[in-house]
């Protein structure tokens, strides 16, 4: 063997010890046994009164707040629908800035299209809806996501990875209930993550806390003793889209169908 | 063996090699698939204690009894006993170290936000004393004439005021 070949074969030896160690690292069969059994304790779960939102918007306010969310930009994680119902079935929504401000005028803001009024005798129903991300046990976003930066945790809360977002938007795309957009100052795709930072500490979001009136509710569906499971477990809630298959974790009490 | 035809295979796999060594230099040590699996678990695990550091910023009305002990009591036993005091003047942070003052939001805005009637009689909203603010004394601040710790009697506002 000359040096020549030497020099070849152990390079070859090496690379080729390299690439099936790293390829390796790919698939780990006691993993994907593991996803089956998920052993967790926690799965964090919200549960939204549609009857007892009176679409204040001190939810969003606080929860721009406690985000960092920048308040004048006219994005945020949570956000509150109105919508009036008039006798001839047609429904007629708005939210203006997301209600931060909360609703003040009784004429619907269609953005480009003005202020529309709706007579009071007209109106057939009318209500509030909080939104915000639905945390889905499913979530298409992070099954889009290229780069392993959306993820979802052990107790059920999807995260987004700041450093690790590229900013491609298929997330944002990808989420059937639009809570998604994208910071205006990182630059990379934003999301409610339940106050996460509150809920690993015990306390309860920004949003349910800022509530005066028990509209928001966050519980652990894991423990049958909680309150809002008990709700879930035993009244009847529903959720949005139900179709779609993402399995979102808020539930609506008094969700009607016009609601999309 | 000595075939051209090997050629394009030895590169491409000479490409895959040199994309497998890149991937442990570039990628860190925590990444990897959580228990949620292959699907929904790809993450960086030292993401979620970045999550976690956030700072909290509301602390809730209990965390200003102590020191405003007089508007605490006031409100608590008036009809605005369910509005945290944040919600009117901003989160507690580290004040009154910093900020000093909380603000004081005397705008008609932000009664309106609850009082604005509204006649929705499939929601709650509906049962709120509501006005209309173009005829209920336009112009003047809610709060020359209600106390906002304390709505429940007029006149209210004059004691406070002293
Ligand atoms: C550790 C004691 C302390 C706590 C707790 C505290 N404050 Fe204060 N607060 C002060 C002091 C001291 C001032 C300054 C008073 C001054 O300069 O007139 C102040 C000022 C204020 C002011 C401005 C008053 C003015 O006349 O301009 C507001 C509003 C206020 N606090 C609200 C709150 C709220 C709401 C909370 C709870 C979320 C709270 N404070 C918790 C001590 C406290
Ligand atoms: C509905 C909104 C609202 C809520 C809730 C509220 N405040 Fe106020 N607060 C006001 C307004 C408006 C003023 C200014 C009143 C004025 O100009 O006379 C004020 C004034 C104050 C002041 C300044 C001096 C004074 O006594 O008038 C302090 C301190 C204060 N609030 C503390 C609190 C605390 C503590 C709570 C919770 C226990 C609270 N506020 C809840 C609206 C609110
Ligand atoms: C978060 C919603 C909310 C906000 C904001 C709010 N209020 Fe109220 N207010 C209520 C509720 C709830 C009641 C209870 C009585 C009722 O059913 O209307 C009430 C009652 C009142 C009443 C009637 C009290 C009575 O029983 O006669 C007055 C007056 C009043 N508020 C004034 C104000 C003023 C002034 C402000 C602004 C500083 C304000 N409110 C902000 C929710 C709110
Ligand atoms: C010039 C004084 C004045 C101003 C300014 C004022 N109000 Fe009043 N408000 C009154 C009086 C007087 C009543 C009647 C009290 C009653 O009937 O018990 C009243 C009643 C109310 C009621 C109870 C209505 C009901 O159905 O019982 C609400 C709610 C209310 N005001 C909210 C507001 C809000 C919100 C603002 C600011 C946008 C405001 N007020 C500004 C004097 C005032």
């Amino acid at each position: 063997m000359n040096r020549r070949e030497f020099c070849k074969k152990s390079l070859l030896i090496a690379g080729g010890l390299v690439v099936p160690l790293s390829a390796l690292e790919l698939f780990n069969p006691e993993r994907l046994l593991a996803e089956k059994n998920d052993k967790s304790k926690t799965r964090w779960v919200f549960l939204v009164d549609t009857h007892k939102c009176v679409g204040c918007g001190f939810c969003v306010k606080a929860c721009k707040t406690e985000n960092e969310v920048p308040y004048d930009a006219n994005v945020t994680r949570t956000w509150v629908e109105r919508y009036v119902i008039t006798n001839d079935g047609k429904a007629h929504i708005d939210s203006p800035k997301g209600a931060r401000d909360g609703f003040q005028s009784a004429k619907l803001d269609q953005n480009h299209a003005g202020m529309e009024e709706i007579k009071e005798e007209d109106i057939a129903k009318a209500f509030f809806v909080p939104k915000l991300c639905n945390q889905c046990e499913n979530p298409p976003c992070v099954q889009v996501c290229p780069v392993g930066a959306t993820y979802k945790t052990n107790n059920g809360v999807v995260l987004v990875d700041r450093k690790w977002c590229i900013g491609c938007g298929y997330c944002i795309m990808g989420c059937p209930y639009s809570v998604r957009f994208f910071h205006p100052v990182y630059h990379v795709a934003e999301k409610c993550n339940f106050c996460y930072h509150r809920i690993s500490q015990g306390m309860k979001t920004a949003c349910v806390d800022a509530c005066p009136f028990g509209a928001r509710q966050i519980g652990n569906l894991k423990d049958p003793k909680d309150p809002v499971t008990k709700v879930i477990m035993n009244e009847r809630v529903n959720v949005l889209k139900d179709e779609y298959g993402t399995k979102p974790q808020v539930f609506y009490i008094g969700l009607p169908r016009e609601v999309k | 063996m000595k075939s051209h035809v090997w050629r394009p295979l030895y590169v491409a796999l000479g490409i895959i090699a040199l994309l497998l060594v890149l991937r442990v230099f570039l990628v860190p040590n925590d990444f990897g698939v959580s228990e949620q699996g292959y699907m929904y678990g790809w993450h960086r695990t030292s993401n979620e204690a970045e999550w976690k550091k956030v700072t909290v910023k509301y602390k809730g009305s209990e965390a200003c009894k102590e020191c405003h002990e007089k508007n605490y009591n006031d409100i608590t036993s008036s009809p605005h006993a369910d509005i945290g005091c944040e919600n009117c003047h901003g989160p507690l942070l580290n004040h009154p170290e910093d900020p000093e003052k909380l603000s004081i939001d005397r705008n008609r805005e932000l009664c309106l936000r609850c009082h604005l009637k509204l006649s929705y009689k499939t929601s709650d909203r509906g049962n709120l004393k509501g006005i209309n603010p173009e005829t209920h004394n336009a112009g003047s601040k809610c709060v020359q004439c209600h106390a906002p710790h304390n709505p429940g009697q007029l006149g209210q506002k004059q004691e406070v005021k002293k």
